[in-house]
């Protein structure tokens, strides 16, 4: 049995479809992600599938249970970290977890046994008095990730976990969220950073406009969807060089700004070329997740 | 969808644990809170009805101190629950998004709304009670019938609650609140029978008097604090009952369709 399942989810504001056909399935133990650039209707997914919302077609399923109709059932089962951290800040950390699991109908002492574990999970021992305002954004974070594991969840949402947060902080909270998954929980995440994606998931889907426009393990849509070799190309006179050679040695060759992407099977004559140029800076990589993300969804800025 | 917004209540135990959670809050800032709230009401009860108080002959049967403590248990009251459905519901909405985590627990918009309710009804019957114990301090009650105030004080809460979080639903900014004060509280304040009786305004004023929630719980609190039973007990009480039950579930109407969309 599937964690969760989508099927034809269309959600409309107003004219604007801002989920458009959308069908999802979650494996029990896996982690999910869900990929795309700003408004593309990711956190409008995940509030559907949590039964806060209502769709206007399709049907969903959460831990066996139908959504909306039992959506507070089915999130006794759920543990959500939302984008923004809304931390009680009229409490201490301690607080925080005890109040928070009071509205999963735990009982005070139940929850009491639980938090020692979770303050260690979150990493904030000796601060279970702070005031949440004295906190780092990554504790924050953290506190928000063991909040929402308080009710000892199967499945737990996650709406980009680690925006804002330094390198250091992003890498706890992917170790944390590893740990989660050797634990048996399945989690589902939407991101727009492609290296938490690349890292974490299992499989995830690339959602734009309020459609899926492709879905797999990232390697395996990096295979499907993009050359394997990437050079990137800086420097005076980038433009001009890909005009006149570097469209000719590469499959594919993209321009943004002063820089020039080029797509190959093969990088050496490229790279080869390139070594002649001395007013020209390259980077000679494996292409990524985040290739396939621009390939497919554009390179203009989405606010 | 409008069929959904416009659905009537699903109310479960499950809003205890929102006012669980607010009553936690209130109980780290209780006696600051109290000694707040207590300060201005006894400002106006001492201040006019020892000042103003001496220069009259008694107001409504009983001395002017005394009418003025029932008026103001239920305008301290009125404050309470407006305050606390505004200005700190709407941070717990808006700023804070207490809600917003409170429902991706499993707990309703519902439950919610009502806990924040009932807990605003709690907090002001509290403030009420505090007038009531001040009054009781000044020798100005007469019998065991003014400990039937209580009841009142809580369901003339629950009335501006469900009013307050009307607002708080519509509402963009904080600054939209200073609307409700001077457009319908401090009409009500100087309208209801709080510092000087109804019968001493205009006919229309008075017919409109009739129909504000403040004047009903002032009728019912005077009586009351002055050892009598008052008169049109089913009327008062179907007022204020009236303006809870409709406020509250406009005010769930419009919570829907802001926060549920």
């Amino acid at each position: 049995m599937s964690s969760l399942r989508a099927t034809g989810l269309r959600k409309f504001y107003g004219e604007h479809e801002v989920v458009a056909g959308v069908d999802l399935e979650l494996r029990p133990g896996e982690c999910f992600g869900l990929l795309g650039p700003n408004g593309a209707g990711k956190t409008t997914t995940l509030r559907l599938c949590l039964g806060l919302i209502e769709p206007d077609a399709g049907e969903i399923s959460v831990l066996g249970m139908p959504v909306p109709a039992r959506a507070r059932e089915a999130r006794r089962r759920i543990g959500v970290v939302p984008q923004t951290d809304n931390l009680d800040p009229d409490f201490a950390v301690e607080e925080n977890l005890l109040v928070y699991g009071r509205y999963f109908g735990l009982a005070t002492d139940e929850i009491r046994a639980r938090i020692p574990g979770l303050v260690q999970f979150a990493g904030l021992n000796g601060r279970t008095h702070s005031r949440i305002h004295t906190l780092s954004g990554g504790m924050k974070r953290r506190l928000t990730l063991a909040r929402a594991l308080v009710n000892d969840p199967d499945l737990v949402f996650l709406d980009e976990p680690t925006t804002g947060l330094d390198p250091q902080a992003r890498h706890l909270i992917w170790e944390r969220l590893r740990q989660l998954l050797a634990q048996g929980k399945t989690i589902f995440l939407t991101t727009h950073f492609m290296d938490e994606a690349e890292r974490l998931c299992h499989r995830l889907a690339i959602m734009d406009n309020g459609h899926i426009i492709a879905q797999g393990a990232p390697r395996e849509l990096i295979a499907r969807h993009i050359e394997p070799q990437v050079v990137e190309v800086y420097g005076d006179g980038a433009e001009r060089w890909a005009r006149e050679t570097g469209r000719r040695l590469s499959e594919r060759c993209e321009q943004a700004g002063e820089t020039v992407f080029c797509y190959t099977r093969n990088a050496d004559p490229l790279v080869h070329e390139l070594e002649r140029h001395e007013r020209l800076r390259y980077l000679h990589r494996p292409a990524s997740l985040e290739d396939v993300f621009l390939k497919l969804t554009g390179r203009e800025l989405r606010d | 969808m409008i069929a959904k917004q416009l659905a009537l209540p699903a109310f479960s135990l499950r809003h205890l644990h929102v006012w669980r959670r607010n009553s936690l809050v209130w109980r780290k800032l209780a006696v600051p809170s109290m000694l707040g709230n207590l300060a201005d009401p006894m400002i106006y009860l001492l201040g006019l009805g020892y000042g103003l108080g001496a220069m009259l002959s008694d107001v409504g049967g009983m001395p002017y101190i005394a009418f003025l403590a029932a008026g103001t248990v239920c305008s301290s009251t009125m404050m309470s629950a407006s305050f606390e459905t505004m200005y700190s519901g709407f941070s717990r909405m808006h700023v804070q998004k207490t809600w917003d985590a409170i429902m991706n627990a499993p707990v309703t918009l519902d439950d919610v709304l009502l806990g924040e309710a009932v807990w605003a009804a709690s907090k002001s019957m509290l403030s009420g009670m505090a007038v009531l114990l001040v009054a009781w301090g000044l020798g100005l009650l007469h019998s065991a019938l003014a400990l039937w105030v209580i009841p009142v004080v809580f369901l003339t809460g629950l009335a501006f609650a469900g009013m307050g979080l009307v607002i708080t639903a519509l509402s963009p900014s904080y600054d939209f609140f200073m609307y409700y004060f001077t457009l319908a509280i401090t009409p009500m304040m100087l309208m209801c029978g709080v510092f000087f009786p109804v019968s001493q305004l205009p006919a229309a004023l008075r017919a409109l008097a009739q129909v504000l929630p403040l004047t009903h719980a002032v009728d019912l609190a005077r009586p009351l604090m002055n050892g009598a039973v008052p008169g049109d007990i089913p009327l008062h009480l179907t007022v204020l009952a009236a303006y809870a039950i409709a406020g509250f579930y406009i005010a769930l109407v419009l919570t829907r369709r802001r926060l549920l969309q």
